[in-house]
């Protein structure tokens, strides 16, 4: 909506006109704007776990209870069942990277439309509402990782050095978010439908990554449709190096890789595009 | 740097025919559903941005140029496009046409509070504002203690806001607000909030910063602070700049010059709040000093509605209050009102002076705000004989008629 800022002088000069066609994403500015997504970060924080009898520990409440009823009804399921882990830490390390994947694209989805009085009241880089929204979850999902670290140990998994590849391959998923989460906050906007579908989105994308099963079950024929979803390499690469296999990173994660950068940069773009009537919209 | 020739100080805002076009069906659906749109698509493949029939300019070929250090009031009629000119200007919403440049860094204050979270505490609180205001966190340290002592919340600052009472929370949303410290200010009406003696003390703040050689751009329906506070002045109508001048210049044009109807359509007015259960869609007006009168205020509602509150308040056009026209106080309740309608408020042998006057509507069910829209109407009000007498009060004399006796007494000591 605005010409990037730029110094003239000691001053600072800002053209505001109708903009046309498609904006620079304008990363500049946000980093600019970074303390701001601290604080959204932290208001979000605060505000989920205010007047919870439980507060942060619904952060381990929730995937325990998840592996457990897993453990129940599909540990015993032969064909889903890992050979050489524990059913378990197998489940566990899959619905790690999955619940911070899950949630961020939730937050960022409906992150526009409930700070709606600050789109209308105030100008700031509109993309640090998404962006805070989803980061909001990264804590928990550091919560989660401990969790998991005790989770191996008990299983007989003594976390090793492997466990450093989590830190670029949950950096992946989360990125895989924040792309989907782009988009889908911008056409909620508009179209509110997008607020009733995405938790069925998320459903399906959950039956559709390998968390529960493995996807050395999953027929020859429709496999590399699977590597199209980029959280199925993010989901089997962390599972491998939480159990400390040799991951094959390259071919593992390269699926991964382009599509969640496709996902981030479309979205992105396409944001900044529309982000000009938000205020008129929302 | 552009500077202005006839005074030699740089210009801070250079706006050149601007223009805001709004369209109506989006304004009124607010946000539509996927499968209608597609449909739309579906029948009219290319017409979207090229009807006229349902678009509306609330702002056209706007162009001014503010000098650094001006303190300039932006008045008008409610739907004059004020606030579509400061949302442009602090870049909430883009412009359809034209151009703004704006020289240095540009802060806008258009509420009390911005960003504000019941459940966090004050502290967190203002650093959550200040930082959406686009203050630096270090900067928010270092001003930490005058907000807290200028909102005089000290004691409750580790409360959760949402037990902060109304006037705690205004407090505390325009302390952080005024120690914002952006070299252009762009400030929407937010004087009309707090009680007197806060409001007293914020326009004291808005002096120094005035007097600080900040340039600040102030939109008020208060003629009398914009003729104190602002040093230049811009009259918008209908979109359009009426009048640029000094801000007494300007007052008197906006004051000679505002012309309305005695019946007023709503129907479209989009400055209401509300739960929409029922819409002002018009207003007539009767009025005349000393006379039998009435208002009468024509609606549409979702559903037949009980308990329902309705008030009109009257206000000069400088802003003062004048008189308060409710149900609730008068005590005629009214009963289940049917979906469509008039709530109409008779005054009889009205004691108002002649004069022209603003008029808020404002309509409540079972507690619930409806509907209210602030400055509704603009009415006159006509000469009459109040007094039965055939003489009328000079002029200055405030606007009320006052119903009086006058009697001599001998001296009885």
């Amino acid at each position: 909506m605005t010409e990037p800022t730029h110094e003239v002088g000691s001053s600072l000069v800002t053209i505001i006109r109708p903009h046309r066609g498609w904006a620079p994403i304008g990363l500049r500015e946000l980093w600019a704007w970074r303390e701001l997504t601290f604080f959204l970060v932290q208001r979000d924080l605060k505000v989920r776990y205010k007047q919870t009898a439980f507060g942060i520990a619904w952060a381990l409440i929730q995937p325990l209870a998840m592996v457990l009823l897993f453990t129940l009804f599909l540990g015993r399921v032969s064909g889903i069942r890992p050979v050489d882990v524990p059913y378990p830490l197998f489940a566990l390390a899959g619905l790690i990277p999955w619940t911070l994947f899950a949630q961020s694209i939730g937050a960022s989805a409906n992150s526009l439309i409930e700070n709606s009085n600050l789109l209308t009241k105030v100008y700031f880089p509109r993309l640090l509402l998404p962006l805070a929204a989803a980061a909001s979850h990264v804590v928990d999902f550091l919560i989660g990782l401990v969790l998991l670290a005790v989770a191996s140990v008990v299983f007989g998994h003594v976390p090793g050095p492997t466990w450093l590849l989590l830190v670029p391959i949950s950096l992946l998923g989360f990125l895989a978010a924040v792309g989907a989460g782009l988009w889908l906050a911008a056409i909620n906007v508009q179209f509110r439908d997008v607020r009733y579908a995405v938790p069925f989105l998320v459903q399906v994308w959950f039956f559709a990554t390998p968390i529960a099963y493995s996807s050395a079950t999953l027929p020859d024929q429709i496999r590399p449709l699977f590597w199209l979803n980029p959280m199925t390499g993010v989901v089997e690469a962390f599972r491998a190096a939480v159990t400390s296999q040799p991951v094959d990173l390259a071919s593992a994660l390269a699926a991964s890789v382009a599509v969640t950068l496709t996902l981030l940069v479309t979205g992105a773009t396409y944001f900044r595009r529309v982000e000009g009537a938000f205020a008129d919209v929302v | 740097m552009s500077s202005d020739t006839a005074s030699g100080r740089p210009i801070a805002v250079s706006v050149t025919g601007l223009g805001k076009r709004y369209k109506l069906g989006r304004r009124r659906e607010r946000y539509s559903r996927l499968t209608e749109s597609l449909s739309g698509w579906f029948r009219r493949p290319k017409s979207d941005d090229s009807a006229p029939a349902d678009a509306f300019w609330a702002l056209r070929d706007v162009s001014f140029d503010v000098v650094q250090g001006d303190v300039v009031g932006i008045i008008g009629r409610n739907g004059a496009g004020k606030s579509t000119l400061l949302k442009i200007l602090s870049r909430i919403t883009e412009p359809t046409e034209g151009q703004a440049v704006v020289h240095g860094r540009l802060g806008s204050l258009l509420e009390v509070g911005t960003g504000f979270h019941p459940e966090l505490t004050g502290r967190e609180n203002v650093f959550l504002s200040g930082s959406i205001l686009g203050m630096r966190r270090a900067e928010i340290v270092r001003r930490f203690d005058e907000i807290v002592a200028f909102a005089e919340v000290e004691r409750f600052l580790d409360t959760p806001v949402k037990r902060y009472s109304s006037g705690m929370q205004v407090r505390l949303g325009f302390a952080v607000a005024a120690h914002l410290d952006p070299e252009i200010l762009v400030v929407d009406e937010v004087l009309a909030v707090g009680d007197a003696e806060f409001q007293r003390k914020c326009l004291a703040k808005m002096e120094d910063v005035s007097h600080g050689g900040r340039t600040v751009l102030f939109v008020s329906h208060n003629m009398a602070s914009i003729e104190h506070l602002c040093s230049r002045g811009i009259l918008l109508d209908h979109g359009r700049v009426a009048a640029v001048g000094t801000a007494s210049e300007v007052v008197g044009a906006y004051l000679e010059n505002v012309h309305g109807s005695e019946a007023v359509d709503l129907a479209d007015r989009r400055d209401r709040e509300g739960d929409g259960r029922l819409r002002f869609t018009g207003i007539e007006a009767q009025l005349r000093t000393g006379s039998d009168g009435y208002i009468r205020l024509n609606y549409r509602a979702t559903q037949a509605l009980s308990n329902v509150e309705v008030s009109v308040g009257l206000f000069t056009l400088r802003g003062e209050g004048v008189a308060y026209l409710g149900n609730a106080i008068s005590g005629d309740a009214l009963g289940e009102i049917p979906r469509e309608g008039s709530l109409i408020c008779r005054l009889p042998h009205a004691a108002i002076l002649p004069g022209r006057y603003s008029m808020n509507v404002y309509c409540t069910s079972s507690g619930v705000v409806c509907d209210w829209i602030v400055g509704a109407a603009d009415i006159d009000i006509a000469e009459g004989d109040f007094f039965g007498t055939g003489k009328t009060p000079p002029p200055g004399y405030g606007t009320t008629a006052m119903a009086h006796k006058w009697v001599a007494e001998p001296d009885s000591r």
